[in-house]
């Protein structure tokens, strides 16, 4: 029976802007389900990139000349596009950085350390990836802050109830996953944003997986602070952006100095530049940035909506498949409430043995612990495969997934 | 369907791993050491029996868990250990176990691979006063 397609998005026509996609490996075709790690990039990404080296190459901000200017704009403009596209009110709340850890530490440097210390606690979640567990565990070091974690529970939800006890009046920040890289859990960041700010803490949320994904209002929301990665949504590596609310970027000092970042310099004292480039020090992340504010005209001419349904129906449907492989254990909630990704162990199998396999198919995913240690450590397992989609997978496709993992365990039988 | 049967997973490495050699504890062992790679799970502990005159091995058995490559890798060099001088075993590298496995090994994998390796030397090493480490990882390396 020929898989149904999804009615939502024309798959093929995507799938002919990504020419990566058409790679062979020993004469069988790639197929990419390795998503939530890096998305692949349609030619009208690579164009502007290449485009902008061939014709509009300058430093910004400082130029007078005609290059410099139409980089400038360009730049500054990219800002404004990557501001639409999560809801942000203007460029003074999108700030671009390395990639999504990057403006997570930004915030906890630069607010962290000057308004964290004993006594203060920071509440994260147990599927917190560790761009933000890692980073604020040791902020908690520096500072003497204490860190607090919203307990899974067996289904793979926050525990809602444990949230409102640990979120309370010691709370200075609450740093949570929108959607969980391992599980695939949705979480309710508006309903944590408010018991947030009820006790007068402030909310990180870390966005990763979710923008590229789903539409996205960090006002809606309600985050104080909410962090992406370019490389993730259809866009080139080395470009993050960390949005802040206009105030609380204007109240905070910067985390990297030097040029740029600047106002006025005397040998004595420096003052800085307005927002968002009080937080660019150094010449930033050009091509990158407009490279981004393309790969977000890409997938609004899509319709986030319609990227969600795809996404969650390839999940739905690999879950389904997945669940009738004897004694598969699978991560996370059920198959019709996840973002578009999978996690799972096939028996007793290693991951990176059902890695290793499915690659000798050409089926590209991931296995590890996704940077989620201490979930895996809670779920009592090392390691987990991942499978994970984006808008040019097919049902197709995640019938090759499953064909190389009864080959895989007809191996290990 | 598909490329086929991989490379790596040859019939003697499965076999190993579904039916591992010398798998189990000496309760009279010389020495006994254990190694784990923590971001794959590998573990593998190896109880080792020396002759009288301390330069040969007269008998290995291990007990571990992880992936196919580290576990039928450990099983591989039991057989191999017995009768084996310890100066030879000082002696092996990381070419000698991919000779050993008879497969490509992948440079993420290598690690895995030479896990086993590792503990018999490292546990002989710490046996004659020449290293003190509590565990062996190959992770880093």
């Amino acid at each position: 029976m020929e898989p149904k397609q999804s009615e939502l998005l024309d798959v093929e026509a995507i799938r002919k802007d990504f020419p990566i996609l058409q790679r062979e490996f020993d004469g069988t075709q790639l197929v990419y389900l390795d998503n939530a790690a890096t998305s692949q990039t349609p030619d009208q990404v690579i164009d502007t990139i290449a485009d902008y080296y061939r014709e509009t190459n300058a430093n910004v901000h400082r130029g007078l000349h005609q290059l410099s200017q139409e980089a400038s704009i360009a730049y500054e403009n990219a800002h404004d596009r990557v501001a639409e596209f999560i809801g942000a009110e203007g460029r003074e709340e999108v700030v671009f950085t390395k990639n999504a850890t990057e403006s997570m530490n930004t915030v906890a440097y630069a607010w962290g350390l000057a308004e964290l210390g004993p006594g203060d606690e920071i509440v994260m979640t147990e599927m917190e990836h560790h761009a933000a567990l890692v980073t604020w565990q040791q902020i908690a070091k520096k500072t003497g802050a204490e860190v607090k974690y919203i307990p899974v529970d067996e289904e793979g939800y926050l525990d809602m109830d444990a949230a409102r006890e640990l979120i309370t009046d010691d709370t200075e920040m609450v740093s949570v996953v929108h959607v969980s890289n391992t599980l695939g859990t949705i979480n309710p960041v508006s309903e944590l944003a408010d018991i947030a700010h009820d006790h007068d803490s402030l909310i990180f949320v870390d966005g990763a997986q979710s923008v590229p994904h789903m539409p996205v209002d960090v006002q809606d929301i309600d985050a104080d602070f909410f962090a992406f990665s370019g490389h993730k949504m259809l866009g080139p590596t080395g470009i993050g952006v960390l949005y802040g609310k206009e105030h609380l970027l204007e109240e905070m000092q910067p985390y990297l100095y030097g040029g740029m970042m600047i106002s006025k310099v005397t040998f004595e004292d420096s003052t800085w530049h307005e927002l968002p480039w009080k937080f660019e020090a150094g010449t930033p992340v050009i091509s990158q940035g407009i490279a981004l504010a393309e790969a977000c005209d890409y997938l609004d001419d899509i319709g986030m909506e319609n990227v969600e349904h795809h996404g969650e129906r390839l999940a739905e449907y690999a879950y389904d498949q997945l669940s009738e492989f004897e004694g598969i254990q699978i991560l996370g909630p059920p198959g019709d409430d996840r973002a578009a990704l999978v996690s799972f162990n096939l028996g007793s199998v290693h991951a990176h043995d059902t890695s290793e396999i499915l690659n000798d198919f050409a089926v590209a995913v991931r296995a590890g612990d996704h940077c989620t240690q201490p979930l895996h450590d809670k779920l009592g397992i090392a390691a987990s495969a991942r499978a994970s989609f984006y808008i040019y997978n097919t049902k197709a496709e995640v019938d090759k997934l499953v064909e190389a993992l009864e080959e895989t365990e007809a191996l290990f039988a | 369907m598909g490329i086929g049967g991989s490379d790596m997973y040859r019939q003697q490495i499965l076999d190993h791993y579904k039916n591992p050699r010398n798998y189990g504890e000496i309760e009279d062992a010389t020495f006994t050491h254990v190694g784990e790679n923590p971001m794959c799970g590998d573990t593998i502990e190896m109880d080792v029996v020396l002759d009288d005159d301390e330069q040969t091995i007269q008998q290995v058995a291990f007990r571990g868990d992880g992936c196919a490559i580290s576990q039928a890798s450990a099983s591989m060099l039991s057989e191999q250990l017995h009768g084996m001088p310890i100066e030879e075993l000082q002696e092996m590298d990381r070419d000698d176990i991919i000779d050993m496995l008879g497969v490509d090994i992948s440079a993420m994998r290598v690690k895995c691979a030479v896990l086993a390796e590792k503990v018999a030397q490292d546990g002989a090493e710490i046996y004659f006063g020449e290293k003190n480490v509590d565990k062996t990882t190959t992770e880093e390396e």
